[in-house]
């Protein structure tokens, strides 16, 4: 106790905390230890920050001073001069083209746009029948289309004139979302499976009772199988299911022709379309074009090649000696070739291999070669994902008793297709880009309708402009798809540390 | 009573075929093979079939007539008076150039943002990030279109170079960067310059055994020499002593200006820069990413351990990082060059006479030997991704850790 008197000074209240130093808190601090922690990253920091500028001081004002309203190139000119800007970008062609660049050549729906927006010219030309009918002149009808386009502004065709594949990618949208999103109700994957066929319906027209009678011939040949495989095991299910689907949408065999019976499915569809005739005007694959073209071949192309590409790999991995030999062989022929030399097969050489007199719709045969191309890809990335498995898994599965696709089924695929998602989504995200090949086989993929409209007058000589939108539609796309894949491997995460 | 503890009796009923698991997998496959020959006997019969309506044969011999196209970029010499055959080996090289070139710089760009993209410093990342997401995620056909619209729209025509014209040469008056092409100085061999060269590849020869000695000296004695140094030494010195001893045998021709274009050094075409230009950049995101990704591979531990043991940074870097960051970079760099070369029949878009323009283009176009070309096209490039991918198998099982 006595050294209480010996001390000279003991604090008996604890000090307010004080603010940390200045440059030991805020944003100093952090500009600091981030930006200018040592010599080298101060520099770095510098001439960074020079690149930001110079690139940035190059491009916004010509960017930001850019001419919305004008008819071609040299008006863009003349309003640059006229308002004594050194340079602006002409985004007019953007203004005026950019239903082309995503449509391409897809006609519009003249007739609802003309009753809708157009309807006192239309009665004064005759009305709908005498326009549009089947009577009809076709020149008056292209010089009527021409004045009413002319009058109604991008938007409203847009909407309205472009309703088909407007409706057709909202669907898209809704069936996917269930895929996408686990939390949205399980129902709305009934629409997904649904989908394909509506898709095909609004995209292409014609008649409704096609897609709905291949619809019902597929539900059909499964349902027949399912009831043979009740009473006569899986075998005989699955033989059943291919019988019927024959006798529903294939005649392989020219002998059961002559009575003209089978395939069952035209017969089926003619008489539904000549009792209830419901449709769309058809559009033939050569006018579809654009961006809408992208998204076509994509989704088909990713929807098809991830089944193909699973099998592929399982196939790869299979101890069956043929079946693994003709999966490498497959694969590895069709990843050592460049797609580009693919699509040229697609176009070219297709003819040869295919029946005398036979032909196949171009877009079709992109898809299907963009198909297997990707598939090709993806079973190389499951494979990688089946080999990180710990060999325990597979080992387990087989001690549970599970036969083998149901041990892939259950135990192998959700893990090893967890681990590649990365890599199959950088597939997808590659397909997609992919797709603005097919300007090389004829197609009029967006960047090949940015030379259709440098051809025209108007905007001869128009490079940027073009380009910048066509590479900011197809950023848009890819950048979701691989934010979609972090959030997804996020949520897959199970190890969470 | 025999038969009670009789075996099973060993009838064969064919039911097994399918149910046993012995006989299951060989049914399988003899019913999938009968399958593919059934189609690609149908498949043949069609082509043999479609051939013959058409009046063609197949054959290789159209290799050998006069191709009767000129090719603006050729490294081997080439006139419209050689054969197909030559066309097509031109444009072979002038696939490999493309992919050779590419492939350096695309690494050498690709490396460098990988590594910045890691670094602490926000503006720097935040570049890098920008750049890789912004080449990742659009169209490659985008970038040969836009780099090629830069080198013919945005670039001075030769006459600008005169006097007051507002474009000048860059490094000294000797490359000129023009909308015809980029113009840079060729070297002349004069006399006796074959043995600065040959000095020149001996003394990489050395480098190489330098690295060697010094790796085993240091595995055994514990001691460093200073390899850095010593490679630099013989890189530039012997070269340089042989060049000004042999009185520099080794001249530039400068492009200089005449008339309307450029005359002398070489023009190096905007179809071949373009393409070069956005293969790289374009490959180089990917590539940054796998670095990245590399690099991130190997843990902390690895690095704390290593400096635990008293070792400089660099060492660590050298000794314990790389080899470890370098298994998991290698694989996926090689695939990405694989990448790069067949993304390199791109060409097709500025014009540059790679394989698929020659041997898979104007040769198709002129003999219609569309078969036989395709086949062509597709084996040389499958023969390159073979060999490619089999140097990465023979590397993958070279570095692979020995488990179990």
């Amino acid at each position: 106790m006595s050294n209480q008197s010996t001390v000279a000074f003991v604090r008996r209240e604890i000090l307010p905390p004080a603010p940390p130093p200045p440059g030991q808190a805020g944003v100093v601090k952090w500009m600091r230890e981030n930006l200018f922690s040592s010599v080298t990253n101060t520099l770095l920091t510098i001439l960074s920050i020079y690149l930001i500028w110079s690139v940035l001081s190059a491009i916004m004002p010509w960017t930001l001073n850019g001419i919305w309203a004008a008819g071609s190139l040299s008006e863009c000119r003349e309003i640059r001069d006229a308002r004594g800007l050194e340079s602006a970008a002409c985004w007019a062609v953007i203004n005026e083209r950019w239903l082309q660049l995503l449509f391409g050549f897809y006609p519009t729906d003249d007739r609802l746009l003309s009753s809708l927006f157009y309807a006192d010219q239309l009665a004064a030309a005759g009305g709908l029948e005498a326009v549009f009918g089947a009577g009809s002149n076709a020149t008056d009808r292209i010089a009527f289309v021409n004045a009413m386009k002319a009058e109604l502004s991008n938007l409203t065709i847009f909407f309205f004139g472009y309703w088909r594949p407007l409706v057709a990618v909202l669907l898209l949208v809704v069936a996917v979302a269930p895929i996408l999103y686990a939390s949205l109700p399980r129902g709305m994957l009934l629409f997904s499976l649904a989908y394909p066929f509506i898709g095909v319906f609004l995209f292409w027209g014609g008649s409704v009772w096609g897609p709905v009678m291949v619809a019902l011939g597929i539900v059909a040949s499964l349902y027949i199988g399912r009831f043979v495989a009740a009473g006569y095991g899986m075998l005989g299910g699955g033989l059943a299911a291919v019988a019927a689907f024959i006798i529903i949408f294939l005649n392989p065999l020219p002998f059961i022709d002559h009575g003209g019976l089978f395939p069952l499915l035209p017969h089926v569809k003619g008489l539904a379309a000549s009792v209830i005739p419901l449709g769309l005007p058809a559009i033939p694959s050569d006018q579809f074009g654009g961006f809408m073209l992208a998204i076509i071949i994509g989704t088909s192309g990713i929807v098809l090649s991830l089944p193909i590409g699973i099998l592929l790999a399982l196939g790869r991995q299979s101890n069956m000696p043929f079946i693994r030999w003709v999966c490498v062989t497959f694969i590895e022929v069709i990843r050592g070739v460049p797609l580009i030399v693919w699509l040229f097969v697609a176009s070219t050489l297709l003819k040869y291999f295919l029946p005398p007199g036979s032909s196949f719709d171009a877009l079709l045969r992109v898809i299907i070669l963009v198909t297997l191309f990707a598939s090709a890809y993806i079973a190389e990335v499951v494979r990688g994902g089946l080999a990180a498995l710990p060999k325990g898994q597979y080992e387990a599965a087989d001690s549970l008793g599970l036969d083998y696709w149901k041990s892939m089924q259950l135990i192998v695929l959700p893990q090893a297709l967890k681990i590649s998602i990365p890599g199959i989504v950088n597939t997808f995200i590659g397909l997609f880009k992919d797709t603005t090949l097919v300007v090389f086989v004829g197609l009029r993929d967006p960047l090949g309708l940015t030379n259709a409209i440098r051809a025209t007058s108007e905007w001869n000589g128009i490079y940027w402009e073009l380009y910048i939108f066509v590479a900011l539609l197809f950023f848009t796309f890819c950048f979701f798809m691989s934010r979609y894949s972090m959030y997804l491997e996020r949520k897959l995460q199970t190890d969470r540390r | 009573m025999a038969d009670m503890t009789g075996t099973p009796r060993d009838t064969f009923r064919l039911s097994q075929l399918l149910y046993d698991a012995r006989y299951r997998s060989m049914t399988i496959q003899v019913i999938a093979a009968m399958l593919l020959m059934l189609s690609l006997a149908w498949l043949v019969d069609n082509t043999v079939q479609n051939l013959a309506a058409l009046g063609k044969d197949f054959s290789f011999r159209f290799l050998w007539t006069t191709a009767g196209y000129d090719i603006n970029q050729q490294i081997i010499p080439f006139s419209s008076q050689d054969t197909h055959a030559r066309a097509a080996l031109v444009g072979i090289l002038n696939t490999l150039l493309v992919a050779f070139m590419g492939c350096i710089l695309a690494t050498v760009i690709g490396v460098l943002a990988g590594v910045l993209r890691l670094s602490k410093n926000f503006v720097v990342a935040g570049i890098m990030t920008f750049y890789v997401e912004a080449m990742r995620n659009t169209p490659l056909l985008i970038w040969i279109l836009i780099v090629f619209a830069v080198m013919t729209e945005a670039t001075p025509q030769p006459r600008d170079f005169r006097e007051g014209g507002g474009a000048s040469m860059i490094l000294w008056d000797s490359v000129a960067i023009s909308n015809r092409g980029v113009f840079v100085p060729k070297p002349l061999w004069g006399e006796g310059s074959g043995l600065v060269v040959a000095v020149f590849l001996l003394s990489i020869a050395a480098i190489f055994i330098l690295r060697r000695v010094a790796r085993k000296r240091q595995e055994q004695t514990g001691e460093q020499l200073p390899v850095f140094r010593l490679s630099l030494a013989l890189f530039f010195i012997p070269a340089l002593l042989a060049f000004f001893v042999m009185g520099q045998p080794i001249t530039l021709e400068m492009p200089e200006l005449g008339g309307f274009n450029f005359v002398g050094g070489i023009q190096i075409r905007n179809s071949l820069i373009a393409l070069w230009l956005a293969l790289s950049l374009y490959t180089s995101a990917f590539i940054a990413e796998i670095v990245r990704s590399g690099i991130l591979a190997v843990s902390r531990g690895q690095t704390e351990a290593a400096f635990a043991l008293g070792m400089q940074p660099n060492r660590t870097m050298q000794l314990v990082i790389l080899p470890q960051a370098l298994r998991v970079i290698i694989p996926p760099l090689i695939s990405q060059f694989l990448n790069l070369t067949k993304n390199s029949s791109l060409a097709l878009a500025v014009g540059y006479m790679d394989v698929r323009s020659t041997l898979g283009g104007i040769t198709i176009n002129q003999t219609g030997r569309e078969i036989e070309g395709i086949l062509l096209l597709g084996t040389f490039y499958l023969i390159v991704s073979l060999i490619i991918s089999s140097a990465m198998n023979y590397y993958n099982s070279s570095v692979k850790l020995k488990e179990r």
